[in-house]
């Protein structure tokens, strides 16, 4: 069985203690409001597009350590990369924590932590809630996204 | 440290606890200890033989066939009807309507006596501590028919404010839909003394006594309350049961809500002739079996006593908000005079959902998220919280077990 370690991996912890990038970029370009019925949860994603790359990225709202800790983590790693590069990196995420790939793509790099999340499937959403509502933000859509 | 206190001699947890097959069971290797009955209760034995002997011996429909079998499923689920109004204290039978669960209970009076009874401009009061199922109903009602949504407000400690509400009472009102007990606060409400207002002001009475049936012993008659709601799931019944208690001169005057087999007199195709009540309200084949066993869970509670059970259940409250306020970080949620054993709480900055899986490994279940009542949560400025709801099978070992998951849930996000 796994242990409560594997799911709150210390830069889990560490990072929906002090969340990095939780702020509203002032040239945001894009921006999504995503939510968790189940909890109650609520996010807003921020972007700074520039010729189809994210140049800034940042987050508001509240929920639990693994959701606040997934959107400090995306905001981190999404950086720099292009509309279809995080597009990418959220796919093989999602892969990972849905349990559907044996170990972590290497592209992952330090959002590997979330690997435990595949052994607690009701937590599945937490972790994925900040990237839905961030492919949302980058598809332009206007309604806010459910996890529902 | 608190001690436990030891049980009450006349009460045997251990004996109740031996009639609830799945209490034995384990989860993550570890003892269940089950907190979260306010969300749905576990089943007694005898509950779970009463579906299986029905399925085996005494199936067929209801209310239908002339051969032996229909009639001993029609007696066995009417019989329940019966014991049903000796639970509520009901003056008749026909003054009991089955329903799939209490949801279903106030759409039945909000679509047939709201709709029939309201217009625009009546209002409909109701109180902070409503679960979402004693609220839209009404909301679309309101969309419907252009009624106006009043709400009593509470204090900090989660009290009902019986001077404010009064205020809120007119003329224009014509109904009160209020909880018997707050699903999140535990807050026991003053329902007759809401009763008897609403009742001077001209307006009826719904009561969700889907929290307090299973905790408090309920009069109908002594409460004066037009309408009494309860769920079968949360009473150790099967789920999909449920009732609605309505006053017979009230059933009499509301048209059909459904309609279709069951509840119908005669059918041409020019018209219908609907039955009388309480099958008026009953169309379609009914949770046959899940009644019966309704019926064994009423039996159940009666046995324990609900006296016996609110004594219980008092001293697990007691134990558990003297033990988890040892706990510095633990902030209580709901501290009202009048309350039931539902305890809601959070543990310092950490999150509802992270406390939820820290518990779950430790075998304890319990209810985190906002409890389908978003605007009371609103009203305390919370997203979430915590709820640790008891039973007639809990133990103060249950508590000790909880205050010791709690700690390490302070240990582990400290």
């Amino acid at each position: 069985m796994s242990e409560l370690s594997d799911l709150y991996q210390e830069v889990i912890v560490d990072h929906s203690k002090r969340p990095r990038n939780m702020r509203r970029p002032a040239d945001a370009t894009h921006a999504a409001d995503g939510h968790n019925p189940l909890c109650g949860d609520s996010i807003s994603v921020f972007v700074t597009l520039r010729d189809g790359r994210v140049e800034d990225v940042g987050f508001e709202g509240r929920g639990c350590a693994i959701s606040v800790a997934s959107a400090s983590l995306m905001t981190d790693m999404i950086k720099g990369k292009t509309v279809a590069e995080s597009r990418a990196i959220f796919q093989a995420f999602h892969r990972m924590v849905t349990g559907k790939d044996e170990l972590p793509d290497e592209g992952l790099d330090k959002l590997a932590a979330f690997e435990g999340v595949r052994d607690f499937p009701v937590r599945v959403k937490c972790a994925t809630l900040a990237w839905h509502t961030l492919q949302a933000a980058l598809e332009g859509r206007a309604q806010p996204i459910s996890t529902e | 440290m608190a001690k436990s206190p030891a049980a009450s001699a006349a009460y045997d947890v251990a004996r109740v606890r031996a009639d609830f097959p799945l209490l034995s069971r384990t989860v993550y290797g570890k003892k269940l200890i089950f907190l979260d009955s306010a969300a749905s209760a576990q089943k007694p034995r005898a509950v779970i033989d009463a579906v299986a002997r029905c399925y085996e011996n005494e199936y067929a429909n209801v209310h239908r066939g002339v051969y032996y079998l229909s009639q001993k499923a029609t007696d066995a689920f009417e019989a329940v009807r019966e014991k049903m109004r000796a639970f509520l204290n009901a003056n008749e039978t026909r003054e009991i309507v089955f329903v799939r669960n209490g949801t279903e209970g106030m759409n039945l009076v909000a679509q047939s006596w709201g709709a029939s009874h309201l217009k625009a401009g009546d209002e409909i009061v109701l109180s902070t501590f409503e679960h979402h199922s004693n609220i839209v109903p009404w909301q679309m009602l309101r969309d419907r028919l252009g009624v106006v949504i009043k709400v009593v407000p509470m204090d900090e400690a989660g009290n009902f404010l019986l001077g404010e509400y009064e205020k809120l009472l007119s003329p224009k009102t014509k109904l009160v839909a209020v909880t018997h007990c707050s699903n999140v606060l535990g807050t026991i409400t003053p329902v007759r003394e809401i009763v008897r207002l609403a009742h001077r002001a001209g307006a009826k009475v719904l009561v969700d006594g889907c929290q307090a049936a299973p905790r408090l012993a309920v009069d109908v008659r002594d409460l004066d309350c037009d309408f009494y709601v309860v769920t079968g799931h949360k009473m150790y019944g099967p789920s999909g049961t449920g009732a609605v208690y309505a006053k017979a001169e009230i059933l009499e005057a509301m048209p059909p809500w459904q309609g279709g087999g069951g509840m119908i007199r005669r059918v041409t195709f020019e018209k219908t002739e609907y039955a009388e009540i309480p099958y008026r309200f009953e169309a379609g084949t009914p949770h046959i079996a899940g009644t019966i066993g309704l019926g064994a869970a009423l039996d159940y509670v009666r046995g324990l006593g609900l006296e016996a059970i609110e004594r219980h259940e008092a001293a697990l409250l007691d134990y558990a908000t003297r033990r988890l306020s040892e706990i510095n970080s633990v902030r209580l949620v709901g501290t009202a005079a009048e309350k039931s054993a539902i305890l809601s709480f959070n543990i310092g900055e950490v999150h509802p959902h992270d406390v939820g899986t820290v518990l779950d490994r430790e075998g304890v279940a319990v209810r985190v998220g906002h409890h389908c009542a978003q605007p009371l949560m609103d009203r305390l400025g919370l997203v979430a919280a915590v709820r640790a709801s008891f039973g007639v099978y809990n133990t103060m070992a249950d508590v000790d077990r909880l205050h010791d998951a709690v700690l390490k849930v302070q240990r582990f996000f400290a």
